[in-house]
């Protein structure tokens, strides 16, 4: 099983360490300033009942996103 | 006389900061009591409020709540407002000497971000935990005295809910001195000289104080001002040059500044949360078990289904006895006047004028108050993230977000509550697509107009229950679909930029507060009569005066009255333009006075066809009404309410903008005219062409 992994496709339950993602574009710079940054461990607790968007638990609490960007995240499993 | 009083120094200001969803609505309420003024900033529709609290000696304080932000570097007009406050670039608003930050205790290091942006300015900050009692149940503790130590400023843990830590909060904020923090963070190596460059610029061309330039200038480096809002001060030019030199050289080396100042924020924060957070392994949370239901694929369709059904009862069965209840009261106000006052052009403007177009306003309360009543609830429990979590996927298909669900589900009862609810949308463009499609969705005053022309659509006495069901589910599919198509060409074309971002906090959540909720929806109620109730009254008057005059002479029927009054001349104007969708000047007239809101349509039409006794809402009898506009013809003979003119003249209302109060609150909403005008346009130019396809269709083959 590869290590590197994209965000989205974790599995429900599943952890990782964020390793990198896009610098520009205001939704990264958003993710950034929420906590999301490379080294940052993340858990993905579920996806909504259409199969997107993603929920993730970072930090501490409790963050959704769209698939269609944690495609352009890169994560290392755990 | 001079008085001998010393005029009373003006209060402090304070500003309360803090993420969404920590509490802060509560702290303010329970700061300031009744004792606060709601309102809008100047220019944007951002909620301004400004209230009073007393310190320990009883000087009053003025305390401004700000919109809630996760940062200063702003993505929504909301955080605009807050970071142009902090930074004094708001002149009607004063710039704070002091500011309260609230965290939830709970979730410390994301919420210390903003923090750690806002001791950056230089000015005292207190910083109350709050929710210390939530923290405590999900197994953390914090150390308090070690943060504030690392960040010397005063922490005070709190209660706000129960008013815990209150007196403390008061205290310190009654302190004649209170210390700036002495918290130190390096700036970054690689963009040092850029913020010292900028802050020097700020002190030198825009009058900045030092520390808050410094604040300004590492924020100008993340923010690239993405979002600058209306009332905001702009940066001086050689400011804006020295932003732009730096950019322009970084972006062609690769550096990127922005990420290089969120990581070293960010590892200032995590050493300090090492220092003072400390987790005990807990288990699941109750968040956690009620999400699992709540978002689980067939529950949460299950509880969404029932939460909205639920919402809507309320709103149709509530709403009716207080709307009732104004209606008739409001009339027999209008009576006793006319009986108390001689007869004559006054008597008829202040009755069916003023007092007319009073009641028109006092008679969309009851449902914005439900509403915002159940609105307000789903915000505070946190069930409004999940609800926007499970419809994203659907609302993203048309270019929006799950933000946009709950206010195009409640423009089914009514547009006004519904544009006012887009408040909850961060992003502007979302926001203004939603405010411009959500009078497509079929509201509760079409049901008159549909009720009727179903009655006189159908052969014989009575409509069977399955075709009024077939036809009102056709009419409520093609508002729907209406809504969904125009938000998806609006996205692609209008109003194009970046797609919609989904990147929303999901709460824990709390039981409500129904004090908290009441006061939200008194406060909304209060915003709708102040901002939209004068324009609806001015125009309730104009459309008066259009029916009213000129003048018929004396013994003249009421029907005559109407058809030679302006508005059934312009009846007769508009003739030609409507002939082709198969209406006469008689319909004409019905558009035009339904104007002032879609059931007028039912009462005019009965004035114009010489109809007693239809009576409104559930009394509504349509028997009489009906027989009539079977018996209406064409001069030439020709029947003129066709069934296929009742169906054409049934689609023209599900599209054509028909209400002048939600005109009134579209521009009230976006602080344009040109909006209004423009939803104008779209809705009855849609309006007319799927009439006239439908009209000329039917006509073709044969109907």
């Amino acid at each position: 099983m590869p290590v590197e992994a994209k965000l989205s496709e974790l599995s429900v339950g599943a952890s990782a360490i964020v390793r990198a993602y896009p610098k520009s574009g205001a939704f990264f710079l958003r993710l950034r300033e929420m906590g999301v940054l490379p080294g940052t461990p993340v858990t993905l607790v579920r996806t909504a009942p259409l199969g997107d968007p993603i929920e993730i638990k970072v930090r501490g609490y409790n963050l959704t996103l769209r698939k269609s960007e944690a495609e352009h995240i890169v994560v290392e499993r755990l | 006389m001079a008085s001998l009083h010393p005029a009373p120094a003006t209060p402090r200001v304070f500003a309360v900061v803090g993420n969404p969803n920590c509490g802060k609505s509560t702290l303010f309420n329970a700061l300031t009591g009744l004792k606060q003024k709601v309102g809008n900033y100047p220019g944007v529709t951002v909620e301004k409020k400004v209230g009073t609290a007393y310190s320990q000696h009883g000087q009053p304080m003025t305390v401004i709540d700000m919109p809630g932000s996760y940062s200063l570097a702003a993505r929504s007009p909301d955080e605009a407002v807050t970071r142009d406050v902090l930074l004094g670039r708001r002149s009607d608003t004063p710039t704070p000497e002091r500011i309260i930050c609230i965290v939830d205790a709970s979730n410390l290091e994301r919420s210390l971000y903003l923090v750690h942006q806002v001791l950056d300015l230089g000015r005292p900050v207190i910083l109350v935990l709050n929710m210390m009692d939530i923290a405590a149940k999900s197994g953390i503790a914090l150390r308090i005295a070690r943060l504030e130590k690392e960040l010397g400023i005063p922490v005070i843990p709190c209660e706000a809910v129960n008013g815990k830590g209150l007196i403390d909060l008061k205290l310190a904020m009654s302190r004649p001195d209170l210390p700036l923090s002495r918290h130190a963070w390096d700036v970054p190596k690689a963009i040092a000289p850029a913020v010292a460059e900028l802050q020097a610029s700020l002190v030198d061309n825009d009058n900045k104080p030092p520390l808050s330039a410094r604040a300004e200038a590492l924020l100008l480096l993340t923010d690239q001002d993405a979002v600058r809002v209306s009332g905001s001060t702009p940066l001086s030019r050689r400011t804006s040059e020295i932003l732009k030199g730096w950019q322009g050289r970084w972006e062609s080396e690769g550096t990127d500044w922005a990420a290089i100042l969120v990581q070293s924020r960010y590892d200032s924060i995590g050493k300090m949360a090492a220092e003072v957070v400390q987790r005990r392994p807990a288990g699941s949370s109750a968040t956690d078990r009620i999400d699992a239901a709540v978002t689980d694929p067939v529950w949460g369709w299950i509880i969404l289904v029932a939460v909205m059904a639920l919402v809507f009862l309320s709103i149709f069965t509530l709403a009716e006895y207080p709307m009732d209840w104004i209606d008739h009261h409001v009339a027999a106000f209008g009576e006793w006047v006319r009986s108390s006052l001689a007869p004559g052009d006054l008597r008829n403007l202040l009755t069916d004028g003023a007092i007319a177009g009073v009641g028109s306003i006092l008679v969309f309360l009851p449902q914005i108050l439900i509403l915002f009543f159940f609105i307000g609830l789903l915000e505070s429990t946190g069930y409004m993230a999940r609800a926007a979590f499970i419809m994203d996927r659907l609302m993203s298909r048309v270019g929006l977000n799950g933000r946009s669900f709950i206010p195009m589900l409640s423009s089914y009862a009514c547009a006004i509550p519904g544009i006012m609810a887009t408040r909850t949308i961060e992003d502007a463009k979302d926001r203004l697509v939603t405010i411009l499609v959500a009078p497509l969705m079929s509201c509760s005053a079409r049901l008159p107009v549909y009720l009727i022309m179903i009655a006189a659509l159908v052969p014989g006495d009575r409509v069977p229950l399955m075709t009024k069901v077939g036809i009102m589910m056709l009419m409520y599919g093609l508002g729907t679909g209406g809504a969904f198509g125009f938000a998806w060409l609006f996205k692609r074309t209008l109003l194009k930029g970046a797609p919609s971002m989904m990147i929303m906090e999901l709460p824990p959540y709390h039981l409500p507060r129904l004090k908290d909720v009441a006061f939200h929806m008194v406060e909304r109620a209060w915003i709708f009569v102040r901002n939209a109730g004068t324009v609806i009254l001015a125009i309730s008057i104009v459309l008066w005066f259009l029916s009213a005059y000129p003048r018929a002479p004396q013994g003249a029927s009421a029907q005559e009255q109407l058809a030679g009054s302006f508005a059934g001349r312009a009846g007769h104007a508009i003739e030609p333009l409507i002939k082709p969708l198969g209406f006469d000047w008689r319909v004409g007239i019905g558009l035009i006075s339904s104007f002032a809101a879609r059931e007028v349509f039912v009462s005019s039409t009965a004035v114009v066809f010489n109809v007693e006794n239809v009576g409104e809402g559930k009394d509504m009898n349509v028997v009489p009404l009906r027989t009539a506009l079977r018996d209406a013809r064409w001069p030439d003979g020709r029947p003129l309410f066709t069934p296929l003119v009742c169906l054409g003249l049934m689609v023209y209302y599900v599209f054509a903008m028909q209400c002048m109060s939600t005109v009134a609150v579209v521009w009230r909403e976006t602080n344009s005219l040109w909006w209004p005008l423009f939803q104008i346009i779209y809705m009855t130019g849609t309006a007319w062409v799927v009439t006239f396809v439908v009209y000329q269709a039917g006509r073709a083959l044969g109907f």
